[in-house]
């Protein structure tokens, strides 16, 4: 027997030619983006010693935030979770950012006990 | 992009009014619970990667990812991190091919859907092959790590390759790491190194000559489990290309395979920005 009351949410997916012309342009300046702060990235793990020889925990957090802010832009416009619905987008990065949250929080709790242990003790 | 996301409705018809409150497809919300899924072991292994790092025995020192992954094929000397870039560049470019290929899927662009996910399969095979290249040169090494007989540490300045015989009078070690300026050179170093108690060269599952052995370890798993990755996106790439071809998702009414696969494949993208800010720079 043939359904009628599900809704097919695959075939609302679509878009017009105009409407893909104004994605294929944000999708080049994400590409832009993402390859400008690759090789920044690059350039500042190859030279940051001759630059600023003592700042390393400064550049350690730059490439961090410069990962995640790499990440965001993947996941939110290639993956276009950006425009989905906020219900889905909840679902899928609420949960995950608590638990991860958690376990690098641990990690780094556990890891300098034990780093401490090992130097006291051994 | 999504268009049936993008509608307006009004809160009360989602739950109760027969709509699905996320507005996408049975097959959508399920590969994003894979990725949730996958992207958890990843972050698991990234984070006992950053335990293991950070819990180091005192006086340990983990290697330094530019000295480590200096060499580019095809060029002499030192050339540090630019062919990881190369491969970073490549996997965030295949990346955007399938992106755009999505978005050709989105207006019935059969020759569109084509081309880009041909230059993203292209782009995935030169990054495993780049994997491959990487891979042997991390296991064959470049420095092998000497135990002197009196304990102190030494590093070839040019580790031979296999069934390559070396050659005293050119013969060099550096003393203590593979940037001191402590060298011996000539025969009596060559004396030194033959008297050596203990030679690793480039690396195994349990020793390295790059630091500790979990180290060469979490290298292997992390980036081998993140090259499997690669693999499979590659064979759903083909299998998905071969149906667009045949012409299935015309048929269908919609390109949604295209843009279930390229959500796995921007997930693999996604991935290794982490493993290389963690692996390769941190």
């Amino acid at each position: 027997m043939e359904r009628d009351d599900i809704i097919e949410y695959s075939l609302g997916a679509g878009h017009s030619e105009e409407q893909g012309r104004a994605i294929r342009k944000k999708i080049y300046f994400v590409t832009v983006l993402l390859t400008a702060i690759t090789t920044f990235e690059v350039l500042l793990g190859v030279f940051w010693r001759s630059w600023m020889p003592n700042s390393w925990h400064w550049v350690k957090w730059t490439f961090i935030v410069m990962t995640v802010v790499k990440a965001t832009y993947i996941v939110m416009t290639f993956m276009h979770l950006g425009d989905e619905r906020r219900n889905i987008r909840s679902f899928i990065l609420i949960p995950y950012a608590l638990f991860l949250l958690y376990l690098i929080f641990i990690a780094i709790w556990e890891s300098q006990y034990i780093h401490w242990a090992l130097q006291t003790f051994l | 992009m999504s268009g049936e996301a993008s509608k307006a409705l009004s809160n009360t018809v989602l739950w109760g009014g027969g709509r699905s409150p996320f507005s996408v497809s049975y097959g959508k919300l399920m590969i994003w619970f894979f990725l949730v899924s996958d992207a958890l072991t990843f972050s698991g292994l990234l984070v006992s990667y950053g335990f293991a790092r950070h819990s180091l025995l005192p006086g340990v020192e983990w290697p330094v990812g530019e000295y480590v992954f200096s060499k580019f094929p095809g060029i002499e000397g030192e050339m540090p991190l630019m062919y990881v870039a190369l491969m970073t560049f490549i996997l965030i470019i295949s990346s955007v091919t399938m992106v755009l290929g999505v978005e050709a899927g989105h207006r019935m662009d059969k020759k569109g859907v084509v081309k880009w996910l041909f230059l993203t399969i292209i782009g995935g095979l030169f990054f495993l092959s780049s994997q491959a290249y990487e891979w042997t040169h991390f296991i064959h090494g470049s420095h092998a790590r000497v135990t002197l007989a009196d304990g102190r540490t030494a590093y070839l300045e040019e580790n031979p390759h296999h069934g390559e015989t070396i050659d005293p009078a050119t013969f060099a070690m550096t003393i203590g790491s593979t940037r001191s300026n402590e060298v011996v050179k000539g025969p009596e170093a060559y004396k030194l190194y033959q008297n050596a108690i203990h030679v690793t060269s480039g690396a195994n599952m349990t020793e390295n000559e790059y630091g500790p052995p979990a180290y060469a370890n979490f290298f292997f798993f992390i980036t081998g489990f993140h090259g499997f990755h690669v693999f499979s996106g590659v064979i759903i790439n083909i299998v998905v290309l071969t149906m667009v071809m045949k012409g299935v998702f015309q048929r269908r009414g919609h390109y949604e395979m295209v843009e279930k696969a390229g959500l796995y494949w921007h997930f693999v993208d996604l991935v290794w920005v982490f493993v290389f800010t963690f692996f390769y720079l941190v």
